[in-house]
């Protein structure tokens, strides 16, 4: 038997939408950047080359428009993948996602589809500051009738961007900029992976640990230095902010008494914030201590690296609120935080971590 | 209503014009007369006065093209075949309309008759309506839409944005723009330069053409050359239709009590009314007899009625599935 496939997120998601192009002749792609010699970070490169200018539309500077154009074409039967280099800039689109996109189905009874996938780079970098590297999943998660799904591995990002293309509602496909770089197992060919809810992704029974999208990876790393301490952490990758599926995480809180979220946006009124709630209101009896969570502090997010330093929340701050949690001691969680220190290699906060590299 | 139709007979097509219009007229005035009874329980933004636009555009239109609208979409809707009583059961929120009471006058669509939708938003729709006609090239079809838009949509940058992608893709779109001087309360002057809203077309690149909006004919005449631009690969057209809205902005009642229009300004267009001048053109081609117009009248009042009386009996959408459709 040969190795398993290593490969990009990147490579992931261009595979990925090669794959629809060719399989599906009612699909095309539009965005700023999609036809270009970027192409999105390398996710869209030289498919235009391979579909032309039909199936890969470079579209103009106007966000609402075209989502509009996108939802137009939709309803009489195309499906269309657009993207949006920065989520930021699909501020301008919220109108027609909101309104047009999210409602058509509902509104007309069922008689209106909307199979648009809406592709959104969130996360940070290199001093991208405060309108270039913000974290919205939120503001998307609060509509219903948009799906929204933030995958972390390379092989959610294929299957899930498949599925999102297959699905027949509006589906808001997030990814973390980062998370690009991290490299994993990618079955060759058409699969998908199902927008349904969170994966276990490390088992333990001392506490229990929901991150999404790239906290997923701080969580991994928090879950391994905590592993070596005897302390197991339950982590869970959200995979999908909605529809939300919180079963597993109320059957995990129920077995461990103890809960930390993980946001890669702000805390206040974040994804971690509803889980926090519906596990007050299904399972307050198992919970042994608060639940903590993590995600930003209220303020926008500054370029230099000196401001940058404290606002971005790491496997150190789960280690510290899984520490309170479990009452590990204080010369365990110094270690956990040393191994954890170590591994970034002296990397700073604005460069990805090499030890996310993968394969995961 | 299709074109191929009225080709029948000198007049014929005229005739059939002002029925629709007429048939408009009657069942907004049906409106008016019930909507105190409190069973229409949802806005309306009546299309009284504005009836020439829907019905000459509509003309030169087939079933499997179609059009996009606004909030002021009864008039749309209807002209291009929407089904009526689907249209006063929504009103009445009732099982049966055309969304199943979820979406009350402002959502009215009816697919077989391609009215793709109406949105509430000022010129939301008019990327949808773009975006059809996106689908209707990549798929290469021969058909068109009509994006139907009010002055105060080129106000809005999603306007500008889809019409600049239009021109640029040669897209099968006719932006129709009814220029009723008003948005809400608010005057066209109070909102926008003293430039041509033509200009607007040209500024994108478009062909464009400005007709009197109360003209039937000539709203016709200036869709069907836009559609065979359309049809024919040269992509969209900008229409500028110059008419008036008698009732209040919302309701069923006249507000020019209100003061933000004159009583002169309002006679005037009442005068130039599209359905009277449809009933007098119709008279000189086509010898078009009092009687006619009387049983033209009854036939339409009966249809009327009976529509009204259907949507009442149908019945109200079980609450049990409120929460169903949101997802597919």
């Amino acid at each position: 038997m040969s190795e398993p496939r290593v490969i990009t997120a990147t490579e992931a998601i261009r595979e990925a939408l090669d794959l629809a192009l060719t399989g599906r002749a009612d699909t095309y792609l539009m965005g700023e950047g999609v036809a270009d010699p970027g192409g999105v970070f390398g996710t869209t490169k030289g498919l235009i080359d391979k579909y032309g200018p039909q199936r890969v539309i470079e579209m103009p500077v106007a966000e609402n428009g075209m989502t509009g154009i996108a939802i137009g074409s939709a309803l009489m039967g195309r499906r269309p993948i657009m993207t949006h280099q920065r989520v930021d800039f699909a501020l301008l689109a919220l109108e027609q996602l909101f309104n047009t996109a999210a409602k058509s189905h509902y509104v007309t009874n069922g008689a209106h589809k909307v199979p648009l996938t809406v592709r959104m780079i969130i996360g940070r970098g290199w001093g991208q500051g405060p309108q270039h590297s913000q974290s919205l999943e939120t503001l998307f998660g609060y509509i219903p009738g948009l799906k929204v799904v933030m995958p972390s591995t390379p092989a959610d990002f294929k299957g899930m961007l498949l599925a999102s293309i297959e699905d027949d509602n509006p589906v808001i496909f997030i990814e973390h900029r980062w998370l690009h770089y991290v490299t994993g197992v990618v079955p060759q060919g058409y699969y998908l992976s199902a927008i349904d809810g969170p994966r276990r992704v490390h088992e333990g029974g001392d506490v229990t640990v929901v991150a999404s999208s790239y906290m997923t990876l701080e969580a991994m790393s928090a879950a391994g230095a905590l592993a070596d301490r005897g302390c197991n952490a339950d982590v869970f990758d959200l995979r999908v902010l909605r529809p939300l599926n919180v079963s597993a995480i109320i059957e995990s809180v129920r077995r461990t008494g103890r809960l930390v979220v993980c946001d890669v946006g702000w805390k206040t009124l974040g994804p971690g914030a509803e889980i926090v709630a519906q596990i007050a209101e299904l399972a307050l009896d198992a919970l042994k201590k608060p639940p903590i969570r993590i995600g930003l502090p209220d303020h926008p997010t500054p370029s230099s690296l000196s401001l940058a330093e404290t606002y971005y929340p790491s496997a150190v701050q789960i280690v510290n609120a899984v520490s309170r949690l479990c009452g590990l001691g204080e010369k365990d969680t110094e270690a956990a935080r040393q191994d954890l220190i170590a591994a970034r290699r002296g990397v700073p906060i604005d460069q990805p971590d090499p030890s996310f590299k993968g394969p995961f | 209503m299709n074109q191929m139709a009225f080709h029948t007979a000198p007049g014929a097509m005229l005739a059939g014009m002002y029925r629709s219009m007429l048939r408009i007229r009657m069942v907004e005035e049906a409106i008016v007369a019930r909507y105190a009874e409190q069973k229409m329980r949802c806005p309306v933004h009546l299309s009284i006065g504005q009836e020439a636009v829907a019905v000459g555009a509509s003309v030169a239109l087939t079933a499997s093209d179609q059009i996009v609208t606004t909030h002021r979409c009864h008039a749309h809707y209807l002209a291009k075949g929407g089904n009526l009583v689907a249209m006063l059961a929504e009103l009445m929120g009732k099982a049966t309309g055309s969304c199943g009471g979820r979406g009350g006058s402002m959502h009215l669509f009816d697919q077989p008759a391609g009215v793709l939708l109406s949105l509430p938003i000022v010129a939301a729709s008019i990327p949808v309506g773009v975006g059809a006609g996106l689908a209707f090239q990549q798929e290469g079809k021969p058909n068109v839409v009509v994006v139907y838009l009010g002055d105060a949509s080129v106000e809005e940058g999603v306007f500008h944005e889809s019409a600049n992608f239009a021109a640029l893709k040669k897209l099968p779109v006719i932006f129709l723009c009814e220029n009723n001087l008003y948005s809400v309360y608010t005057p066209l002057a109070d909102r926008q330069p003293g430039r041509p809203l033509t200009d607007l077309g040209h500024a994108h690149g478009m062909p464009t053409a400005h007709v009197d909006g109360n003209d039937v004919e000539a709203v016709h005449t200036s869709t069907a050359e836009a559609v065979a631009r359309a049809r024919g690969g040269e992509g969209p057209t900008f229409i500028l239709a110059d008419t008036y809205r008698w009732r209040e902005h919302c309701g069923p009642n006249y507000d020019n009590d209100l003061g933000y229009r004159t009583i002169t300004e309002f006679e005037d267009w009442q005068a130039k009314d599209g359905l009277s001048r449809a009933r007098a053109r119709l008279k000189t081609v086509s010898a078009w007899s009092g009687a006619q117009d009387a049983a033209m009248t009854k036939e339409l009042l009966q249809e009327v009625d009976a529509a009204f009386a259907a949507a009442e009996l149908a019945p109200m959408p079980d609450p049990t599935n409120v929460a169903k459709g949101v997802y597919v």
